[in-house]
């Protein structure tokens, strides 16, 4: 098939800037390379660091057993890059096509993918955030700074969080022999993500390998010694605690600041692209020369009813990455949807808990193999009479089947008799999600007073 | 060398642990732990690891084994 005059000088000797070097960036950056782009390539990235693995930070690295720096990302070929390392995009011209940077300069692109990525939401009071013992965990230099904390053998950890860092996190602190506390608003951990059910088991796990687990609380306050150390902390319930490392685990906030007046569809939520990484300008027209990929991307996907999703996992980066490239140097009736079926992994409490599907859009759950009592089972979840999701802890040889039963739209419950299906598995149960209406954490503001002058508002924590 | 293990299709057969324990290792019945830049001597081992995995999961520079060439931290125009 020919390629139209100007796809093909773009394809021979464009510029594609891809903003983001980290899993989502490197892979695009294979992909046009592969695919047989010869253009210049520039790659932007804030960290210093060239493309690194972010799952190990909050594993091997953070229990002491691999060095940080030994997270660096394999390549799958020279992709003959300019890397402009540690220095952070600030802002997008689309007119002109143009990305300005951190340190004064701006570069030209035909075709631009953004894959800035998340980061961790930070402690909201700033003050307090700066008390020496609290820490973040996303980045390499997270990792590096919280790993030397916890060598040195500080006397209790306080996790704020508990979602699937906070719990991994808190499991290596246990590991490590040191005493945890976790604090987690929602009513039992992972339950955000996994449904009341599951979080059960999750509360189980930290309970029997002594974590000081504190559910339906919220850290109201964290108070430093007169030398800006991390002293004490102070719950909702009224109780205190003393803690010289806090780790707030309250999940990420999308990059997207730097896109402010771009024109494109960018905000809190991420940026809005189609199922082929063309991202919405504000007006949801798809732009031509701008693509999105990896966390700070939200699609739309077919199998869970058109519905904008965020994913921030790791494979999504990898797959929604191969397919902008791909697209971004294809014509348009080779372009190709991303159709990625979700898929993440988390390893805490010596179990691994996989997930394949979208659970918290379930309404039940079944447990279809193994059982929830010995922490080892696969857990199926239906919304609206079909297979939606699967989960297992220590089962993942059976997520290939449930992948296969949710792209076939199966029906839920499951029809087909499952080979040890315990008794308490046998019917489907409520999937436990909290109300998505209600948030799981972040400050709570209240307004009390009547009068324009008396109204005050009270923003908790303060 | 540099690793990467797609845990998405890891399915804990420990294959890899068997064959290269100092690099990969089972932690807990199915969770699987590994150091993403073993020693270049860990080489032989480590794509032993990589032909034994009954899913394919591992991955280590340049498809066909070879170091790749790309220079990384050189800015525009150096």
């Amino acid at each position: 098939m020919a390629l139209d005059g100007s796809l093909e000088r773009l394809r021979r000797e464009g510029h594609i800037v891809v903003v983001g070097a980290s899993l989502a960036g490197l892979r695009a950056a294979e992909t046009l390379r592969e695919e047989g782009f010869t253009g210049t390539l520039t790659l932007i990235g804030d960290e210093p660091y060239e493309p690194y693995d972010r799952p190990p930070l909050s594993k091997q690295v953070l229990l002491g057993r691999v060095p940080v720096d030994h997270t660096a990302l394999p390549r799958r070929l020279a992709i003959d890059a300019r890397w402009r390392l540690g220095v952070a995009a600030t802002g997008l011209d689309m007119a002109a096509k143009r990305v300005a940077l951190a340190d004064g300069t701006s570069v030209e692109y035909d075709r631009l993918l953004i894959a800035t990525g998340v980061r961790s939401r930070p402690w909201p009071n700033e003050l307090e955030a700066g008390l020496d013992g609290v820490f973040t965990l996303r980045t390499r230099d997270d990792a590096a700074r919280l790993v030397h904390r916890l060598r040195a053998g500080p006397r209790r950890v306080l996790v704020i969080g508990a979602g699937f860092t906070g719990s991994e996190i808190a499991s290596v602190c246990r590991e490590r022999e040191l005493p945890v506390t976790v604090a987690e608003r929602g009513p039992a951990p992972l339950v955000g993500a996994l449904g009341g059910v599951i979080g059960e088991v999750a509360a189980e796990l930290q309970h029997e390998h002594g974590v000081d687990l504190r559910c339906g609380v919220m850290v109201t306050g964290l108070e430093g010694d007169g030398a800006g150390r991390l002293r004490r902390a102070h719950f909702s319930d009224g109780d205190a605690l003393e803690a010289e490392v806090a780790v707030v685990a309250l999940g990420a906030t999308r990059n997207t600041e730097w896109l402010a007046g771009s024109g494109l569809a960018a905000g809190p939520r991420g940026i809005a692209c189609d199922a082929g990484c063309r991202a919405f300008d504000i007006r949801g027209i798809v732009a031509d020369d701008v693509f999105v990929a990896g966390d700070v991307a939200r699609s739309p996907h077919p199998l869970f009813g058109y519905q904008f999703l965020s994913l921030e996992h790791w494979g999504n980066a990898v797959a929604q990455a191969e397919v902008a490239a791909h697209n971004m140097i294809s014509p348009g009736e080779r372009r190709r949807p991303h159709l990625w079926t979700p898929y993440f992994w988390s390893a805490q409490f010596g179990v691994n808990i996989k997930s394949v599907g979208v659970p918290n859009m379930a309404d039940q759950v079944i447990v279809s193999q193994g059982s929830l009592g010995e922490h080892r089972f696969t857990a199926a979840y239906g919304y609206q009479g079909r297979v939606i999701a699967a989960v297992t802890f220590d089962q993942a040889k059976w997520l290939e089947f449930y992948q296969r039963q949710i792209e076939q739209a199966a029906p839920f419950p499951p029809p087909f008799t499952a080979v040890d299906r315990r008794p308490e598995g046998m019917r489907p149960v409520p999937a436990g999600f909290p109300d998505p209406s209600v948030p799981t954490h972040g400050p709570e503001v209240t307004v009390s007073g009547h009068s324009p002058t008396d109204q005050r508002v009270t923003f908790t924590p303060a | 060398m540099r690793v990467v293990v797609d845990l998405n299709r890891c399915q804990g057969y420990a294959q890899c642990a068997f064959l290269a324990p100092d690099v990969f290792a089972m932690h807990g019945e199915e969770a699987l732990l590994y150091d993403a830049r073993p020693d270049d001597t860990r080489r032989v081992d480590v794509l032993r690891a990589v032909a034994a995995c009954p899913v394919r999961a591992i991955a280590v520079e340049g498809a066909g084994g070879k170091r790749a060439a790309d220079r990384v931290g050189v800015p525009d125009g150096a």
